[in-house]
């Protein structure tokens, strides 16, 4: 069903709001559209909405208002299209798993119930570590593996659910400093088949490999020309370096709210 | 010497019911272990003490009465901890007390001195009768059905629940399920060591596996033999004893716990030399 909509736009949000306490809201009026093929970095501090955004897309939370369409459906019935990178933070460091176990579970939609990973799911899951170069981990516990190594495996996880888009949250913050060039031209090596979007609060490094940048916090921002960089960055904490250095972008919708001044 | 033990019909019993015990209490116990649910577990065996109150005031069968209460338990802890995580500890210690503060209740109402009662708080494993061995077998095949069947989705729904629910698993109800599956393991342990001590039959065996091992299914084998080994080794002490059969085998596996606990950091501190 979904396979079908080629020309469609891989994500598009349009006027959503969520709040997890009324009154408290983490994200308004989000309007937003992503082309297929693209690779967006959704910049903005802690606590901005940026993981939230994400968990719309996935449709594990639903907008209090609004409207989101992944590939053209709900996001619920879009899933089997998108694989999703977790922050690494919340995991139980001590659960006794084997790296390859942990990339066999983007399987587990594939599978279906009381059945068992096929050999074929087996190679494939390989075949990804391979790609991530982190075949040599494949029986080492999960929680014994660095921070970069684990971020490729849940990556290497993501894609053996054969995404036509991949959705990452804060996904260098637990790469090293030295590896994270050749973590971001992974992305961009991957971004060539599928459409890659990445919440991130590091701004510095994405600049060169990211095709689309937006600014989110609990608004999104868009930067275009004849808007006050000074006043964006202040509201948004979108850096001036990134917009003023010609970093390739578009603009995203929402000017409406920047006019509008109302925040 | 374990001759001499068999030759007993009501020892031949207490080895049968330590073994099936173990059947289920090395599997869902691994799973409880990983999912860190030693609390919860408490709390549902101590809830199905309000059944057993329940079963001996009206006068019908305990192990029915604790059953409905261990599920009953399990099925509230779990429907208010998956729709908020933080109140989950409260909702622990509430069904912990207010299970026993009914059974004490019950009893009181009733007519008669609860004598029996005694043995479904500290096992009474010397007097399994063979329906009970019969009731268990049918438990262990439920759970080994269950767990193999589901075992990849019962694995990412500890590990990740959110991933598993992109991957289109329905997460709540295999949880919920999982929850009636310790409720039955729960019941079933009560026989054998009684429902205040089922949270150390179940937590320290795979505790143990987990410290020299790493894969799920290894560590179910592994809690199984060990808890099945421990049962026998305190089946044994307390017969030559004449100790309690329940109390001897917890004394056992604590034992042995603590003895791995120092291996492990021993090893670990070789490694680091």
């Amino acid at each position: 069903m979904s396979s079908s909509n080629h020309g469609q736009p891989a994500i598009e949000v349009s006027d959503a709001s969520y709040s997890y306490a009324p009154g408290h809201p983490v994200l308004m009026d989000i309007d937003l559209e992503v082309e297929q093929g693209d690779f967006l970095a959704i910049i903005g501090p802690n606590g901005g909405g940026k993981s939230t955004l994400l968990k719309l897309i996935l449709g594990l939370i639903r907008p209090d208002k609004g409207r989101i369409r992944v590939f053209g459906d709900r996001p619920e019935d879009a899933r089997e299209d998108v694989g999703y990178v977790p922050q690494l933070t919340t995991f139980n460091p001590d659960f006794p798993l084997s790296a390859l176990d942990v990339v066999l579970m983007g399987r587990l939609g594939l599978v279906g119930s009381f059945r068992r990973y096929s050999s074929e799911d087996l190679s494939l899951a390989r075949e990804y570590m391979d790609l991530l170069g982190i075949s040599d981990l494949e029986s080492e516990k999960i929680g014994h593996l660095s921070g970069g190594q684990r971020q490729r495996v849940f990556i290497a996880r993501a894609l053996a659910t054969e995404p036509r888009l991949l959705l990452l949250d804060e996904p260098a913050a637990s790469v090293d400093p030295t590896n994270q060039e050749s973590f971001y031209s992974l992305l961009s090596k991957l971004n060539r088949t599928v459409t890659v979007v990445m919440a991130t609060h590091d701004v510095g490094a994405v600049s060169s490999y990211v095709k689309t940048i937006a600014c989110l916090n609990v608004r999104l921002a868009s930067h275009g020309e004849g808007l006050d960089h000074k006043a964006l960055q202040e509201a948004y904490g979108c850096p001036i370096e990134l917009i003023a250095h010609g970093v390739p972008h578009r603009i995203l919708g929402l000017k409406k709210n920047l006019e509008d001044g109302d925040d | 010497m374990i001759e001499a033990i068999l030759s007993y019909g009501f020892m031949q019993n207490a080895f049968l019911a330590a073994l099936l015990g173990a059947v289920a209490a090395g599997i869902v116990g691994t799973l409880i272990s990983v999912n860190r649910l030693s609390s919860l577990t408490g709390s549902v065996a101590h809830a199905s003490f309000g059944g057993l109150g329940l079963a001996y005031m009206l006068g019908f069968s305990p192990l029915i009465g604790a059953l409905t209460f261990s599920l009953a338990a399990a099925l509230g802890i779990g429907a208010i901890s998956s729709r908020y995580r933080e109140r989950s500890d409260t909702a622990i210690a509430a069904f912990w007390a207010i299970g026993m503060a009914l059974g004490l209740v019950f009893i009181k109402l009733s007519e008669g001195y609860a004598v029996d009662l005694m043995s479904y708080l500290f096992g009474s494993i010397m007097a399994v009768p063979g329906t009970d061995l019969m009731l268990m077998a049918v438990l262990d095949v439920i759970v080994v059905l269950f767990v193999v069947g589901l075992f990849k989705e019962l694995l990412a729904i500890s590990y990740d629940p959110e991933f598993a629910t992109i991957q289109g698993l329905r997460v709540r109800l295999l949880y919920l399920t999982f929850l009636c599956l310790v409720a039955l393991t729960v019941v079933m342990l009560i026989r054998v060591v009684g429902l205040i001590m089922v949270i150390a039959m179940l937590a320290i065996p795979p505790a143990i596996a987990r410290m020299f091992m790493h894969d799920m299914r290894r560590i179910m084998w592994v809690s199984m033999g060990l808890s099945a080994l421990l049962s026998m080794i305190g089946l044994s002490v307390a017969w030559y004893l004449e100790l309690p059969g329940g109390a001897s085998i917890i004394l056992v596996a604590g034992v042995v716990y603590f003895a791995a606990l120092g291996t492990q950091s021993a090893i670990l501190r070789r490694q680091r030399a």
